[in-house]
């Protein structure tokens, strides 16, 4: 005949889960009852097995580091909290891209009403994911339009305007391929003094709309359609900085 | 493949309530929740039975956790986000590997012979075939092993993350540790059967 309290105080004893008086009671059973002497052997050596085995897996270091720059998307925290060396230029492209797409998840939607907002926000966080793994924030790094624009050239199927506006102060930096909304985007880099600006280009077949714009966190954001096609640019610069070069691309 | 597992999720999880947390309530974040991502992933890789889908897991409890970060007032962060993850891999399994759910263990067939600490001592010598016998459980029993032995967790604990009364984790632990006992033990008998045999 088994003894009931292996299947159960036993393991509250073992886990020193017992009051006093409860475990007191316990050990006193314990001197009359071979059965929860063995078992709560078994039961600890069980334990030791488990514990010695070194079975408790700790996460990547890579996936750490994606979710600090996430969470650091200010910048501020995020040079703080990456613990790899990496230079300066990386992580402010880091954040001001981590900015977007936070701003991303919240704006998009709201700019284009409930059409489509959940299947933007997880394509967006797609992209965001994607694009903190090292090296995937620019594809190509030029400030040469004649080397941007080409480069665009079969891997999407619309031409995004690339123009450098280096004389008007937004240096063009590069450009990269994301995905949002299940498409594949144009983004183009521009550098404002010593801030960066994404813009993400992609067609509408929708009207052209005047400029809608916003900030949140001290970040503004533009949005605004032309043409046929669909641009959102997102930044820590001022938002007079944003018009500016919102002004250079409707041109 | 790994991206497929993570838009898979993704989109059962956003809509509404979707928010961004202002710089103060990331810094909380970062400092609350973050420290405890290695018990996250270990959740996961456990639950998973695999790293590869754990990361993804993982990742996307983070991104659910920071989701609703504003609804956490205080208390136990490592409980509040362990719950969020063991919901996360659930809903995963559920709609990815619905079998891994319903493998209930039925004790009556299986008759047992019993272990004892020398066998298990032998056993437990060998990282991977506990691996093997932790995974082979159902995960009810496996995670409740897994808060206790790896994590530390409390019975409170187990039960906040769980959603299970105090009583419901101390009998799942017990039957955890019986049924991982007799895997190990069968173990290894089969091996030493195994041995007699090329005699």
């Amino acid at each position: 005949m088994s003894c009931e309290l292996t299947t159960t105080v036993l393991h509250g004893y073992l886990d020193g889960e017992l009051d006093a008086a409860r475990a007191a009671d316990f050990e006193r059973h314990l001197i009359s009852c071979a059965q929860c002497v063995a078992a709560l052997e078994a039961h600890e050596a069980l334990r030791s097995s488990l514990q010695g085995a070194r079975l408790y897996e700790r996460a990547p270091a890579v996936l750490r580091e994606k979710l600090h720059a996430a969470v650091g998307a200010s910048g501020r925290i995020s040079a703080a909290a990456v613990s790899q060396p990496a230079s300066w230029r990386w992580l402010a492209m880091a954040a001001t891209f981590l900015l977007a797409v936070f701003l991303g998840w919240r704006l998009l939607p709201m700019v284009r009403g409930n059409r489509g907002e959940t299947a933007l926000a997880s394509a967006i966080v797609d992209a965001h994911l994607r694009s903190l793994q090292p090296g995937h924030l620019e594809d190509v790094q030029s400030s040469d339009q004649h080397t941007v624009k080409p480069w665009f050239d079969g891997k999407l199927d619309f031409a995004p305007p690339v123009r450098d506006f280096v004389n008007q102060g937004f240096p063009l930096q590069g450009g990269r391929l994301d995905v949002v909304h299940g498409r594949s985007v144009a983004v183009l880099v521009y550098a404002r003094r010593k801030h960066l600006i994404n813009v993400f280009v992609w067609p509408t077949t929708e009207p052209d709309s005047e400029p809608l714009s916003g900030s949140q966190l001290g970040y503004h954001w533009i949005d605004w359609r032309k043409g046929g096609m669909e641009m959102c640019a997102v930044s820590d610069v001022t938002p007079e900085d944003l018009t500016e070069l919102q002004h250079l691309l409707m041109q | 493949m790994k991206r497929r597992a993570v838009s898979s999720m993704s989109s059962g999880i956003e809509g509404k309530g979707w928010d961004v947390l202002d710089l103060q309530d990331r810094m909380r974040f970062e400092q609350l929740v973050l420290p405890h991502l290695d018990a996250a992933f270990n959740l996961s890789r456990w639950l998973m039975r695999g790293r590869a889908d754990a990361e993804d897991v993982a990742q996307e409890s983070m991104l659910r956790a920071f989701r609703f970060f504003r609804g956490f007032h205080g208390g136990d962060a490592r409980a509040w986000l362990l719950q969020i993850v063991r919901n996360t891999c659930y809903t995963w399994l559920e709609k990815n590997r619905p079998v891994d759910l319903t493998t209930e263990f039925d004790e009556e067939v299986h008759a047992q012979p019993s272990a004892t600490p020398e066998t298990l001592a032998i056993a437990g010598d060998n990282r991977e075939r506990l691996t093997r016998a932790l995974e082979e459980l159902p995960a009810r029993f496996r995670e409740v092993l897994v808060l206790r032995e790896l994590e530390g967790c409390s019975y409170k604990e187990i039960a906040a993350i769980t959603s299970a009364p105090i009583g419901t984790v101390m009998s799942a632990l017990a039957r955890a540790r019986q049924r991982l006992q007799r895997v190990l033990t069968q173990d290894e008998a089969h091996k030493r059967q195994e041995a007699g045999r090329e005699l």
